[in-house]
Parts: C-alpha cells; sequence; structure tokens
C-alpha cells in the first residue's frame, strides 16, 4: 500500500510539473493562436525578418562550426599550460548574460573600440558593430566556444589505438584526417549547426541590441516591437506563432539528427598523435591564441571599462540588480520545482515522452510565451505587476531542459544503485526524498540551481515585453543605459552583472560539492 | 514456510522455472552456473522481479507487492550501504525508514552494532569501513528488521577467504539466534557446505526443489557434475 501511494504521488507530481510545463509552452501557444491576425496580414517587412531570422541562424552556425574545427583540433592534440582552464573557459558563455558579452563586443569591435582605434592609426575608417555582421558576430561569440566543445568531444571519442593503429601504418596528417577525423566530423557537425542553429533562432537580445532596422530584424524583434511600440497585439500574436513553427520545424529536424551532449567530462586529456610536424604545429598555436584572444578580449574590456564607475553606479542600478537577484533565486527555486518531479517521473515511467514533454521549452521561444502570457493576463491585471514573478517563471522553463540533463541520468543512477535498498527497507516518500535523493542529488542539483539562476540573472527576454520604468532588473537597466548612451555606467553595470551571475552559479554549484559524499 | 508455487519468469531469452518449498528455519544454500537465474529467483522472492505466471507464498498466504512489506530482509552484493548516511543511520533504516529515531531505538541500534562487532562506529561513514565493516553493518539491519526470511546475495563475495569465513560465522549465529529461514546465492560449493544444510539447484531454466546438502554433495546430479567440474568431483 505504502508503495502504490508513493508511486501515485510521485506520478501525481510529475504530471502537475508536465502539466506547468506544457501550459506554459503549448498553451501559451493557444493563446497566441486564437489572438493572431490572419496569415495575409504578414507583411513584407514581417518576410524580411523571417528571412533575416533563418539566414542569420545559418550563417552564425555555419561560421560557428568552421571556426571551431581548427580551434578544436588544436585542442585535442596539444596539452599546454592553461588547456583545461581554456577548456573551463569554453564553457563559461552558457552563463554569461548575453548584454554583458554584447557590450565587450561592442568596446572591441564597435566605433570606438579597440580594433576601430587601431585603424585609426593607419588612416582607416571605423567600424561598426551594429547590423547583421554585429549580430553573427555576436552569436559567433557566444555558440564558437559550444561548437568547439561539441568538436573537441568528437575528436578525443576517436579510441587513442586508431592514432597509434594509424602512426604504426605511417600515416601522414592527410591520412589521418581522411580515415579518422572526416568521418568523425560527418558525424559531430550536423548534430553541432542545428544545436546552434536553435539558439541563434530564438535569440532575442542579440537581435535587440545590436540588430534592427530592415536589414537585420529578427522575428523575435519583431514580435519585441509589434508589442512595445506599435501594441499591436495582433501583429504580435501572428509573428509568435511564426517564430514557433520555425523552432518547432528546427527542433523537429535535431530530434532525427544525433544531436551531441555537451556535459563536458573526459576534456582534460589531449591525444598524442605521432603526425607531427611544425607546420601542423604553427597551425594549432595560431587557432589558439586567436580563439583566446576572440573570447578572453571583451570580457577583459568589461572589466577594465567597468571597474572605475562600478562604485558610483546611480542606485536604480544597484535596486535593478536586487530585483534581479531575487528573480534569480525565484526561478531557482520553480526550476528544482519544475524538474526534480519530472525527473522522478521520467525514471519511473519507461516511455521518453516525459522527459521528451521537459525538452519542450527549447522549441518554444521565450517572447512567444511572453506574448501569450500577456494576453492571458492583460484582462485581468496591470502586466508590469506580473513583470517579475513571470520572468522567473518563464525562465525556470527555459532552464528546464539544461536541468532536466544533469538530474535525469542522476536519479537514474542513484534508483539503480540504491532503489532496490530502500525498496526493501520501505523507504518511500519523504523519507526515500530526504535520505536518499536529497544527498545523493546534491551535486546535480546545485550545478542546475546555479545554471538556472545565472540564466535567470542574465536574462533580457520577458522582462523587456513586460517591465515598465520602476521595475526593470538589472539586465534590462543596463540596456537602457546602453541605449543612452550612457556608456560608461553601462559598462560598470555590465561588470556587476556579470560578477553576480558567476557568483550566483558559483554559490550553487560550491554548494552541492561541499562535503558531499561520494 | 516459503512456498514457489509454480513461478515463471520470462527475460527475453532466458526463462526461469521454479515450484518448491521451503521449511521454516531451513538454511539454503542456492547453487548453480552463473547467469542461471539464482540472482533472479532471491529477487522474485524479495519482490524486485515480477512473475509471469505462478505466485510466491509465505504461510499459506500471497506475498505483498511491497518489497518492504514482505517478511524478508536481504543483503545485496553491493550498496548495500547508503554512503551519505552513517552507520548507525545505515542501522536505524531497519527500524523506521524515515530515520525518526526514539531514545529507544538509538539504543537498540547501538546494541545491534555491538552485537556484530562494531561497537562505538555508529558515527563513521561507509568509507571509512573496511568490506568486512560493512557486510557486518548490513547484517546489523538486518538484525533489526527481524524478518523471518534472510537472503543473501552473494554478499561476501569480494572478501578474501578468512574474512568470509568470519562472516558466514556471524551468519550462523545471528541464525542460531533468530531462527529465520536462509537463501544464500554463493558460487562457492563451500559456503553451502559450511553454512546450510539445504541446497537449491538453479540450472537449465530451472530452480530445483532443495535437496539436503550432504545428499546434493553424495550424489550429484549430471548439471551439478558439471557445475562442480573436475576440482569439484575431486573432492566428492
Amino acid at each position: 500500500m505504502a508503495r502504490r501511494r508513493v508511486q501515485i504521488n510521485r506520478t501525481i507530481l510529475g504530471a502537475v510539473a508536465l502539466g506547468v510545463v506544457v501550459c506554459l509552452t503549448l498553451g501559451t501557444l493557444i493563446a497566441v493562436a486564437m489572438r493572431a491576425e490572419g496569415a495575409g496580414r504578414l507583411g513584407p517587412a514581417d518576410w524580411a525578418a523571417i528571412r533575416f531570422t533563418l539566414w542569420q541562424a545559418a550563417a552564425s552556425a555555419t561560421l560557428s562550426i568552421l571556426l571551431a574545427i581548427p580551434v578544436a583540433r588544436a585542442l585535442a592534440r596539444r596539452s599546454f599550460p592553461g588547456r583545461s582552464v581554456l577548456i573551463t573557459l569554453l564553457g563559461a558563455p552558457f552563463i554569461l548574460p548575453v548584454i554583458v558579452a554584447i557590450l565587450g563586443l561592442i568596446a572591441v569591435f564597435g566605433r570606438t573600440g579597440l580594433i576601430s582605434q587601431a585603424l585609426g592609426v593607419f588612416g582607416i575608417e571605423p567600424i561598426s558593430v551594429y547590423g547583421y555582421h554585429g549580430v553573427i558576430l555576436a552569436h559567433v561569440f557566444f555558440n564558437l566556444p559550444l561548437a568547439t566543445r561539441l568538436i573537441l568531444q568528437g575528436w578525443l571519442a576517436i579510441p587513442s589505438e586508431r592514432f597509434r593503429l594509424a602512426a604504426s601504418l605511417g600515416m601522414g596528417p592527410s591520412d589521418i584526417a581522411r580515415t579518422l577525423e572526416r568521418p568523425m566530423l560527418r558525424e559531430v557537425v550536423p548534430g553541432a549547426f542545428l544545436v546552434i542553429f536553435l539558439i541563434c533562432l530564438t535569440s532575442f537580445a542579440v537581435a535587440l541590441a545590436l540588430g534592427g532596422g530592415p536589414k537585420a530584424t529578427t522575428v523575435e524583434l519583431a514580435i519585441y516591437e509589434a508589442f512595445r511600440f506599435d501594441f499591436d497585439l495582433g501583429r504580435a500574436a501572428l509573428l509568435a506563432l511564426v517564430q514557433f513553427t520555425l523552432g518547432a520545424t528546427a527542433a523537429l529536424l535535431a530530434l532525427r539528427v544525433a544531436i551531441p551532449g555537451d556535459m563536458g567530462t573526459g576534456l582534460d586529456r589531449a591525444v598524442t598523435r605521432w603526425d607531427d610536424t611544425r607546420l601542423l604545429r604553427v597551425q594549432d598555436v595560431t587557432a589558439i591564441l586567436l580563439a583566446s584572444l576572440f573570447l578572453i578580449l571583451p570580457l577583459t574590456m568589461v572589466v577594465l571599462d567597468g571597474l572605475p564607475r562600478l562604485l558610483t553606479l546611480p542606485a536604480e542600478v544597484f535596486s535593478a540588480a536586487a530585483r534581479s537577484v531575487m528573480v534569480a533565486l525565484l526561478s531557482a527555486a520553480v526550476t528544482l520545482m519544475l524538474s526534480l518531479p519530472i525527473a522522478a517521473f521520467a525514471v519511473r515511467s519507461t516511455s521518453r515522452l516525459v522527459e521528451g514533454i521537459g525538452y519542450l521549452t527549447i522549441a518554444a521561444s521565450p517572447l512567444v510565451i511572453g506574448t501569450g502570457l500577456f494576453i492571458i493576463v492583460f484582462p485581468f491585471v496591470k502586466p508590469s505587476d506580473l513583470a517579475l514573478p513571470i520572468t522567473a517563471v518563464v525562465n525556470a522553463a527555459m532552464s528546464l531542459p539544461f536541468t532536466l540533463r544533469a538530474l535525469v541520468p542522476a536519479l537514474t543512477a542513484i534508483e539503480r544503485d540504491y532503489g532496490k535498498l530502500a525498496d526493501g527497507l520501505g523507504m518511500t516518500g519523504m523519507a526515500r526524498l530526504r535520505h536518499l535523493w536529497l544527498p545523493r542529488l546534491r551535486r546535480p542539483m546545485g550545478f542546475a540551481l546555479g545554471l538556472a539562476a545565472a540564466l535567470s540573472m542574465g536574462d533580457l527576454g520577458v522582462i523587456a515585453m513586460f517591465a515598465d520604468g520602476s521595475n526593470a532588473t538589472l539586465p534590462l537597466q543596463l540596456y537602457r543605459l546602453m541605449t543612452a548612451y550612457r556608456m560608461e555606467d553601462a559598462a560598470a553595470a555590465a561588470l556587476l552583472l556579470l560578477a553576480l551571475s558567476l557568483a550566483l552559479f558559483w554559490v550553487f554549484d560550491k554548494g552541492g560539492r561541499v562535503d558531499a559524499d561520494r | 514456510m516459503l512456498t514457489v508455487d509454480n513461478m515463471r519468469i520470462a527475460l527475453g531469452d532466458f526463462s526461469l522455472a521454479g515450484d518448491f518449498t521451503i521449511t521454516p528455519g531451513a538454511r539454503v544454500a542456492v547453487l548453480g552456473p552463473s547467469g542461471a537465474g539464482k540472482s533472479t529467483l532471491l529477487a522474485a522472492i524479495a519482490g524486485f522481479q515480477p512473475l509471469d505466471a505462478g505466485q510466491i507464498h509465505w504461510d499459506a498466504k500471497p506475498m505483498p507487492k511491497d518489497p518492504a512489506a514482505r517478511p524478508i530482509s536481504m543483503v545485496f552484493q553491493d550498496n548495500n550501504l547508503f554512503p551519505h548516511l552513517t552507520v548507525a543511520q545505515n542501522v536505524g533504516l531497519g527500524l523506521r525508514p524515515n530515520l525518526r529515531l526514539s531514545t529507544d531505538d538509538h539504543t537498540r541500534v547501538a546494541q545491534a552494532l555491538t552485537h556484530v562487532g562494531l561497537e562505538g562506529m555508529g558515527d563513521r561513514k561507509p568509507a571509512q569501513l573496511s568490506g568486512g565493516q560493512i557486510a557486518r553493518v548490513a547484517l546489523a539491519r538486518v538484525l533489526l528488521r527481524d524478518r523471518p526470511v534472510l537472503l543473501l546475495d552473494e554478499p561476501f563475495g569480494a572478501l578474501g577467504p578468512a574474512l568470509k569465513a568470519e562472516m558466514l560465522e556471524l551468519v550462523h549465529t545471528l541464525l542460531d539466534e533468530t531462527g529465520a529461514t536462509l537463501l544464500m546465492v554463493s558460487h562457492d560449493p563451500e559456503d553451502a557446505r559450511v553454512l546450510c544444510d539445504q541446497v537449491v539447484l538453479v540450472a537449465d531454466g530451472a530452480a530445483h526443489a532443495p535437496v539436503a546438502t550432504d545428499e546434493m554433495f553424495a550424489n550429484p546430479p549430471e548439471v551439478m557434475r558439471e557445475y562442480l567440474g573436475a576440482s569439484g568431483e575431486g573432492q566428492l
């Protein structure tokens, strides 16, 4: 009896959590669809936005992967001091607030940035970072590291015996590329491409800050503009439908391709190779140096530009920071309340459907969810009153795929190793949660909470739709400083945001590790 | 009395059938070639392996579905202790699965630990224990669970010969005190001779009815002879 009660509890809690996710994604979509105007109302500007969205996503993904291949190859076959730091750094953009990176990119590639100044010495016109190339540059900045990690995993997955065999057969670099490396790339690259394509498809903050205008407006930005500037809910809803269709199509495609996982395990060893030449060495050193510069320089600029004004920031920045921390903590809590029951349900049920629904938010866009929620709450309350809780919940939903990826395998392992023992002892319900799951899930839970908090801390999406003058989060406040050309304050706010995001991640992740019994 | 009534289990190519009874207080060794289904038999009795046909009874009543509600304590090959709980907590789970232990419970836990030779080790974590000590903690919990049937699924397989003999001796003492029925999977026929008065042979897709240990070794059936091999035969 006790066991049945627990199963029902677990099923009910899991079903409720899944229900929340389905309501947030598909439920808001229904609200959007009911409000949307006929497809005939898609004007030329909207079609331009659709074309640009697809084109920039394809270009960003292609470029990220083309650049990542030499970097991954170099990292795969070289061991040097700082290699593991660099690989850790490649994981950092994931929790880096988009708006902070954009500020750093402007400091390097903008009109008054480092490169323009250097060009000025030779009397060359400064370059601009605004427009389609800025959007792609920022997307490559974020996704080159991801692509590198995914491809590096492919490289390190080639058994070292094969490289030994190749060496004993006297194969040179080009033979090895043909027989070992290109087949691996053919397997890894399509999945990596689709992941990055999907990310760029739903990226909003980059387009908001660097894009715009007829040539560089994405569908997400168009939703925001229809919403914010024209207050044309019908058109926003129509565009939201378009965005969802794009995302769902790409996600369905992605399901057919093996998506490489990126849990960052086992990247800390280099492959020993016997086909080294001077040319290869120069190639690898160049690739690693350029990639490191490209990643480190913008962040260094954020720190250098931000430091002087950090303590004299206007009060509204600090109050925005406080709001952001609150939203991030709330979002982390909601993430846990959603992902733990879903993970428990997924482990018990044999069907992959449960997990699949958890991943639904990959295809959903926060702006689409936001539009739907706005349509739903608008008749009843002032949407800006709910800006912060809604942001926290939507952020939590967006973190779900990542937290599930950490929690489901961990919980599966716990149940595999200790499930029978706990069953035999009658540890059910709260006893199982308190004395088995929570203590053994500390590490993945700390990681998941840190991830959720950091992602929420840096998010500039739904909040931009809902907030009014008084309840901005730090990323939104930072964006407002940028658009008001208060670049020094913006740089300091960016440094604050960066520090807070990393600190939130660190605190939770560390909390999960401290005195965790293996 | 433990009754395995027309049991049938099918898992892909693998199948296991059984139809026999075990008398209360019997000490039964479950022997047989690896992969024959010794552990599956124990899992079925413990409630972890659903049956495709048949039933398992205890005292003429069908076993409850919930493993914890069965009259059974089980010690597995490994993972018998939760590494994040102390020794005392691991033992205390045998009294209260939610670990809300009363003063009296704590006393009983301490007594059980003393009984298995681990006096004063209650505050340690399993990582600080040796393999033999870990097995002792699991047996201390069995003591507190106080169930009429004890299932041992090769729990001492990883211990050296001397330690294993020590643990078998301890099991022997505990059984004398509690009068529990024992089913023990082992791949070492010697264990059967030391501890068990009966043998259930699991081979060729069937768990055979128990046979007295002396008889089994004096006059082994064909499969048993194959399993024991030349060296085994030499000992007979």
